[in-house]
Order: C-alpha cells, then sequence, then structure tokens
C-alpha cells in the first residue's frame, strides 16, 4: 500500500529537490487539509506566490516523519480553499498569507490581519502592492464574556530585555481565562528583501531571521539552495556546521533554563547558567571568529575551518560544563520551592502538541517524539550516536528537562564531531543555476523550513518558516487557568521568536 | 548548592577588568550631549532596552552584560522596566514601521534629560534590512540618538566600551 504521501495525486515539478512538489486540483488539496486534520500528516508550513505565479504552498511531513512533500493549488482567482476551516494550526499562516499576498483562504474561520498593524504604506506587500487605505478599522481580539472579567494589554514594549509583541490577557481575578498574542512588531519584510537578492546577499538575510538561531537558518538556507542546485557541501563542511549547531542549542539551552529559573526569582541558576552560556559563546568565538557565529555556515559549506586551537578550546569547554552542569541539574531537581513553580504550570496537552506539530522541546516535553536531526534526518546526524529525549508532563518543568537532557546529548554530539571530523575542502563552489529546494533543520528552538527558488544564481522566491509559528498559538492554550504572575515563567518555558515568526 | 557557593567563595571572581571606553563614542558624545545635562546624569545611569525591530541577536549580547563576566552594575549602570525610570534608551534594530510608534511614545515617556544609544549595524541606517516597505530605517530617522554602539551583532566589550564612554562624558563635564 502507498504511503499516505505517495498516494497524493498531482503534476510533480522538474527540478524540485530534495523532496517532491506536486501541482493539485481543489479536490486534492481539500484531502490533504482533512489528511492533516485526521492526523495522517503534519503540516510543516503554508504560504503563498503572487503575480504569475500566483499560488498557495502547503508542505506536510508523513505521521512517521519520513516523507515530506510540498502541494500546491494554482490560485488565478486568488483564492484558495481554506486549511484552517478544518485544521486549526493553519488559521495564522493564513492570515499572514491574506496580509501579505492578497490572496483569500475561502472558508477561513478567521481572517482578521497578521503581521500587517496598519502602519505600513502598502497593502499586500508581497501581491499587488496597493496602497495602503487611509481608514482601517481596529483591531478586534477575540471576546471572552462573563461577569467581573478584566483585561490586561501588555506590550508591545515588555519590561525585560526581549523582543516586542502585545498580549491581550482576559483574567477573572488572578486566573488567566484567555490570552491573545497579536505579533508582527518586528516584521522587516525579510522575504520581500529576498527577492531578486543574490545568494550571498539572501544567506545573509537568513542568518539574521531569528538571531539566536542564526546557525541553524543557515544550515537550513544553505540546505535548500545546495538542494536547488544539485550541489553537496563536503563532510568537512556538514561536521562543522553540525558542531556550530550544537553550540547553539548549548548557549541557547543554557540561556533559557536559567532564565526560566530567575523568572521563578531564583536567581542563583540564572547566575549560573549565564556563566556557562557565556562560555560556550567564548568557545565559539575562538573556534569560528563570532560568538554567535553568524555568516558562517554559507550555502555550499563553511566560510572558517576549525582549527587546532579551536579543537584545543572545545574539549576545554566540554571539561568545564560537565564539571558544572551536573552540579545545576541537581540544585534544580532539589529545590522544593522551585519546582513548587514549575510542576504543573503551563500544561500543553499531548494531542494539542500533536496536532499543532509542536516543534522542539514544546513538542517533546508533552509526547512528540520529532527530530529532524534523526528523522526525515540530514548529515552528519545519521553517523553520530544521540538520542532524543522526549517526556508527557507538558508542563514547565518537562520543558526545563528536555533542555537538560538535550544539553547532555549535545555535549555527547560535539565530542563525537570533534573526535571524528573528517578532512577535506570546507565550500564547494556554486553555479550560477536555476531550481528549487527546500531545507529542514532542527535548531534549538524546534524545526526550521527553508523553501527556495532560484534562477540564474539569485533567489525568486524564498521563504522561511520558524518553529514559533506552531508554538505561540500552544502558549494561549498552556496559560489558560493559570495564574497572570505565572505568565513570564510560561512565556520564558516556551521561549519562542518574535522575529523569526515576523519576518 | 553549598558547594557551589562555597565554591564560589574561594575561586574569587570571574569578573574581569573593564575594557577603556571608546575613544570614538567620547568623541561623538563630546559633540552631541550638553554639558548641563551630562552633570544632571552624573554617574549611574538607568537603561531601557528597546528592541525597534532587531532578529534579537543584539538583545542576546546586551544580556551578557548582565552576567558574572561582565557584571555591568558594579559601573552605577543598570537596566530598568520602565522608560519612566531611565536615563537612558538603548535601541536596537531597524526601526519597523510597526514599531516606530512605539519607540516615539517610549522616548516621549522618558523624562528629561535622556540619552539615546543605538546599538548595532541595523540601529545605524537600516543595515541588511533598510529599503523593506517594513521598514523606516536607523533609529535615528525617528528619535534623536547620542551615540552609535556598532557590530553585528555589538560584542558585550564592545557594548561595555561605549556604555563607559556615557559615563566618562558625564563625569568629565
Amino acid at each position: 500500500m502507498p504511503t499516505f504521501i505517495a498516494s497524493i495525486a498531482g503534476k510533480r515539478v522538474d527540478d524540485r529537490r530534495p523532496w517532491p512538489r506536486l501541482i493539485v486540483t481543489t479536490d486534492t488539496w481539500q484531502s490533504v487539509a482533512h489528511a492533516l486534520a485526521d492526523g495522517r500528516a503534519t503540516l510543516l508550513g503554508l504560504w503563498g506566490d503572487a503575480g504569475a505565479s500566483c499560488a498557495a504552498h502547503m508542505a506536510i511531513i508523513a505521521a512517521d516523519a519520513t516523507e515530506i512533500a510540498v502541494v500546491s493549488l494554482e490560485c488565478p482567482e486568488e483564492t484558495f480553499p481554506s486549511v484552517g476551516a478544518v485544521h486549526p494550526p493553519a488559521i495564522r499562516l493564513e492570515r499572514a498569507i491574506h496580509s501579505l499576498y492578497g490572496l483569500t483562504p475561502v472558508g477561513a474561520p478567521d481572517l482578521r490581519p497578521w503581521l500587517d498593524l496598519g502602519f505600513w504604506d502598502v497593502q499586500y506587500p508581497l501581491g499587488a502592492h496597493t496602497p495602503a487605505p487611509a481608514v482601517r478599522p481596529a483591531y478586534a481580539f477575540l471576546p471572552a464574556e462573563g461577569e467581573s472579567l478584566h483585561q490586561i494589554p501588555v506590550g508591545p514594549v515588555h519590561a525585560g530585555i526581549i523582543e516586542p509583541g502585545h498580549f491581550r490577557f482576559t483574567a477573572s481575578g488572578e486566573a488567566v481565562v484567555r490570552l491573545e498574542a497579536r505579533l508582527g512588531y518586528v516584521h522587516k519584510g525579510i522575504e520581500s528583501l529576498m527577492a531578486g537578492a543574490t545568494i550571498e546577499r539572501a544567506a545573509r538575510l537568513a542568518a539574521r531571521t531569528s538571531g539566536d538561531s542564526t546557525v541553524a537558518y543557515g544550515i537550513a538556507f544553505a540546505h535548500a539552495v545546495e538542494a536547488a542546485l544539485e550541489v553537496e557541501a563536503p563532510r568537512r563542511a556538514r561536521y562543522l556546521r553540525a558542531l556550530m549547531a550544537e553550540l547553539e542549542r548549548l548557549a541557547n539551552h543554557f540561556g533559557d533554563i536559567g532564565a526560566i529559573c530567575n523568572d521563578a526569582s531564583f536567581s542563583i541558576m540564572h547566575a549560573h547558567c549565564g556563566v556557562l552560556r557565556e562560555l560556550v559563546l567564548r568557545a565559539a568565538d575562538a573556534c569560528f571568529g563570532h560568538r554567535l557565529m553568524m555568516d558562517r555556515v554559507v550555502p555550499g559549506g563553511v566560510a572558517v575551518d576549525l582549527g587546532p586551537d579551536g579543537a584545543a578550546a572545545l574539549s576545554d569547554l566540554l571539561k568545564r560544563l560537565r564539571q558544572r552542569f551536573p552540579r545545576l541539574v541537581e540544585l534544580y531537581d532539589n529545590t522544593a520551592s522551585l519546582q513548587d513553580r514549575t510542576v504543573s504550570t503551563g500544561i500543553v496537552r499531548a494531542d494539542l502538541a500533536r496536532q499543532f506539530g509542536a516543534p522542539g522541546y514544546v513538542g517533546r516535553a508533552s509526547g512528540r517524539n520529532f527530530d529532524a536531526r534523526k528523522a526525515p534526518g540530514y548529515a552528519p546526524y545519521d553517523e553520530l550516536d544521540f538520542a532524543v529525549p522526549v517526556l508527557t508532563a507538558g508542563d514547565v518543568n518537562a520543558r526545563i528537562w528536555v533542555r537538560i537532557r538535550e544539553v547532555e546529548q549535545s555535549l555527547l554530539l560535539v565530542e563525537q564531531l570533534v573526535a571524528r571530523l573528517p578532512n577535506g575542502p570546507i565550500a564547494t563552489a556554486l553555479d550560477a543555476d536555476s531550481g528549487e529546494g527546500l531545507g529542514f533543520v532542527e535548531g534549538f528552538r524546534g524545526d526550521v523550513l527553508v523553501s527556495v527558488r532560484l534562477a540564474g544564481g539569485r533567489v525568486v522566491r524564498c521563504h522561511l518558516r520558524d518553529p514559533s509559528w506552531f508554538q505561540w498559538p500552544l502558549l494561549e492554550a498552556a496559560i489558560e487557568g493559570n495564574i497572570v504572575a505565572d505568565f513570564p515563567l510560561c512565556n520564558k518555558s516556551f521561549n519562542c521568536s518574535y522575529s523569526g515568526h515576523d519576518l | 548548592m553549598r558547594r557551589t557557593l562555597l565554591e564560589s567563595l574561594t575561586q574569587g571572581p570571574l569578573t574581569e577588568t573593564p575594557p577603556s571606553p571608546d575613544d570614538a563614542a567620547l568623541a561623538e558624545l563630546a559633540a552631541a550631549v550638553a554639558r548641563t545635562a551630562r552633570r544632571r546624569l552624573g554617574r549611574s545611569l538607568a537603561i531601557r532596552q528597546v528592541d525597534a525591530g532587531s532578529c534579537n541577536g543584539c538583545e542576546l549580547e546586551i544580556h551578557a552584560l548582565n552576567n558574572a563576566f561582565y557584571d555591568l552594575e558594579r559601573f552605577g549602570l543598570r537596566f530598568v522596566a520602565s522608560p519612566r525610570h531611565a536615563d537612558v534608551l538603548l535601541v536596537t534594530g531597524p526601526v519597523t514601521r510597526n514599531m516606530r510608534e512605539a519607540l516615539e511614545r517610549t522616548y516621549n515617556a522618558t523624562p528629561d534629560p535622556k540619552w539615546v544609544v543605538a546599538v548595532g549595524d541595523c540601529a545605524i541606517d537600516g543595515g541588511i534590512f533598510a529599503a523593506s516597505y517594513g521598514v523606516v530605517g536607523g533609529v535615528g530617522a525617528v528619535v534623536p540618538v547620542d551615540l552609535h554602539i556598532k557590530g553585528c551583532p555589538p560584542t558585550p566589550r564592545k557594548l561595555l566600551q561605549g556604555l563607559l564612554a556615557l559615563l566618562e562624558g558625564g563625569a568629565a563635564a
């Protein structure tokens, strides 16, 4: 029996790698939407295209995570049947398509603007690009009705050193009845800047989509470009990329573990985790010449090689982290007052995590056994030994423990990568060719999807999907029934990206 | 925990010697900031950070200023939660059209005298994001800027040099 993805009928697009893209009929489009709703496949992305190639595209992955496909529906009438009507995870993506491209998802349950907050000179900036109307209706937040409810608006400028976004709480006393996020404040129009860019410039843009995941975005973009041009990065480059990716994961996980504890007023964890994070960033700087390793991954390979000094810095780093981290884990585990805040707070139900295809630690803390490094998998992880920790409690505590276990796995990975680092070149030259490619990479936060279409060595179209798209809505579900004062704790345990989401 | 605390006592601090203030920053400040304002600000500054559209890279390094290696607070510099408590706005990012009004309102909520420090290459002129329909430009296109700290993102050491110049500028007046 063919798998669900193999059974999708459609016209296969040439020059699309490594996974197929199928141009489908409206009926097939709708049957795929229903398959998502039934759980036969998981939604990976939904985006649009304007002008002559006006279409809606949907990336899906089979339930067993082995196969990926993109299905495209051409929309000459600028409409397509709503996926969100049957599968809620698609709703915000469709709102973004409507606001950016002007395509209308017919039958969509929610068509309020998304990302467009009413401040742009243009309407449908990636589509018709028409002047914005002079007067726009005020944004209507979703209602919550009942006696003695009150609203708390928060943001876009928050109290800490964090990104901007607006949260609208409706509370009954201390308990949150409804939270609705309104995002888009850091929308920079990255996809419009991508169009027509050289591959080099586009890679720099991709690396600045979400600064904390610059390596993950760099790799995802490189994979997409290399697939489109049928080029393979050398083995040594693949290993160095993975090394950078694991350092990025370590730095962010240390930062997060400390910051979550800090939001429960346990600052000693924050102070010590901050030291560990700094040690990782300094090692990254010593190895690759940049603390966040920005622009070190390039399409075709990597920009800098690891010298003997770098390898020594890494083995010293591993030694110091292994000395200090287990004691912090013990401290977390043995502090009842801290656990009192994190255990059973902000629970994400397993069925929601599965439905939304919750990326990263958010999914893995709620029973979703998914890691793009394992399946569909990519080099060099197929040659390395590591486990994917999965927990089921779905609370703040579980999201901390998944990170702790992932730190331990990343330490093992760094060790293996350094020990087995193959010799050879670190980059392959790229031709000014044409083609389409998809990159799918596990960042620290979850899976990053990049779709790219190239012509003559330039980017025609590039779509970048941050893992946060499928995490933000779950934060709203997780906070329901919790007290307002626990929101920072829940929010930090998700640590969603604003910039990656807003693009 | 006891072991961790005891070790902190015996091992000595991780905190490093501060860098000397950035000369270019001192020169920029001398030209930009009025003497009276500098005298009023004194040697302790409250900083309010505003992300006006950054990729979050600059925020990560600004965060690092609070870690044990850089320990910003030893200089009398501290981050505050409200612009109403702030002397300095530390603004990152190209200013997006969606954040312009929020930045203006934050600036207006900050009491005089105040300084604005633009952090990162994007904050100077919009950087790689300039020319987008979603971006106004650098921070200077929306609020007056007293000091620029370059870098993508600037390292914590670079940030520290810039901020120390702010204190030196105040003391020299």
